[in-house]
């Protein structure tokens, strides 16, 4: 089975960056992404495949000083 | 009068970071009872495997939005320029601000800013249509470079993030002040005590922004209270002119017109 890391953690390959969001239920949340090191605006992440290996990164606003 | 960032009036002086609080609930009512109208707000990875509303991003965010109060995104925990400009432009997508706070961290236990990389960040996130706050020391030789960068105001340190030491180099300060006369200048870190933050504001500073002081008080509402009262305290005293010291005493009454009675 082909694998992704998604915030540190191992997922099942899935075909695009928004599929990804999708099955996480992250599609409508207020979240920023990176593939691999590099930040995929909102606006690009359909176009976005993926494949084994990959890291992706989903952030949120949280507490900071 | 109100205080200009980047074009925008603001009027209360104090900013306030928000992590390291009791509760989300205290966090809110600290903001509101301050009055604070800039808070900082990091990014981090948001938690997997849960309904949006328990996520822990979301449901922040959330509250950030119930405070009314204007984002300040930060860029802590960057080491590399590379690190802290994706996560400046990942912030300003959700958050919907061309507003940043600039951390290049050098040293994780200093937490102290690297400078160098701190110039670069700041002068390719000025190009990239950013307004720069950059958390930065009291020299002024960068201090001029991050102006040449683009950015239209400067936050220095008084101490290392979260010592609380406050204002550690007094005359480092003074000088800044003086340097930079028509700059905004915040404090930036190491205040711990309202008197600090008095003291702060009497040498003519802009503002502060605190986090630690406020959330890891015993009472963070009541504190933050406090540092909103010093924070006017100081900056009325700067407006009014204090006193210079003087070796030695004067005395208030008159000296002309004592009766003779010994």
């Amino acid at each position: 089975m082909s694998l992704i890391q998604v915030n540190g953690q191992v997922h099942a390959l899935v075909p695009s960056l928004s599929i990804l969001l999708t099955e996480l239920g992250l599609e409508q949340a207020v979240v920023a992404t990176a593939l691999n090191g590099d930040f995929i605006p909102a606006g690009q992440r359909e176009q976005i495949v993926l494949k084994a290996g990959d890291q992706v990164e989903i952030l949120a606003p949280m507490q900071g000083g | 009068m109100s205080l200009k960032l980047y074009g925008c009036d603001i009027s209360s002086r104090l900013l306030l970071g928000t992590a390291r609080y009791p509760s989300p609930a205290m966090l809110k009512e600290a903001i509101q009872a301050a009055k604070v109208e800039i808070v900082t707000v990091s990014l981090r990875r948001e938690s997997l495997g849960l309904q949006n509303e328990q996520r822990a991003g979301q449901s922040f965010w959330s509250l950030i939005q119930q405070s009314g109060a204007r984002v300040l995104p930060n860029t802590a925990g960057c080491h590399s320029v590379r690190e802290a400009v994706k996560t400046a432009h990942m912030a300003r997508e959700i958050m919907g601000t061309n507003w940043i706070k600039l951390e290049v961290i050098a040293d994780d236990m200093a937490l102290n800013p690297d400078v160098f990389g701190l110039v670069e960040a700041a002068r390719i996130l000025n190009e990239d249509g950013f307004k720069v706050f950059p958390y930065t020391t009291t020299d002024l030789g960068v201090g001029e470079r991050l102006m040449q960068a683009g950015c239209h105001l400067l936050m220095p340190w008084a101490a290392p993030i979260g010592s609380g030491q406050g204002l550690s180099d007094r005359n480092a300060l003074k000088a800044y002040r003086r340097h930079f006369e028509t700059v905004p200048l915040i404090i930036d870190a190491g205040i711990g005590r309202p008197s600090q933050a008095t003291e702060a504001m009497e040498l003519g500073y802009d503002a502060l922004l605190l986090n630690s002081a406020v959330a890891k008080s015993g009472n963070p509402v009541l504190m933050a209270q406090a540092f909103r009262q010093s924070v006017r305290a100081g900056r009325d005293a700067y407006l009014a002119g204090p006193i210079e010291p003087y070796e030695g005493a004067m005395p208030s009454s008159p000296m002309i017109g004592r009766a003779y009675l010994s």
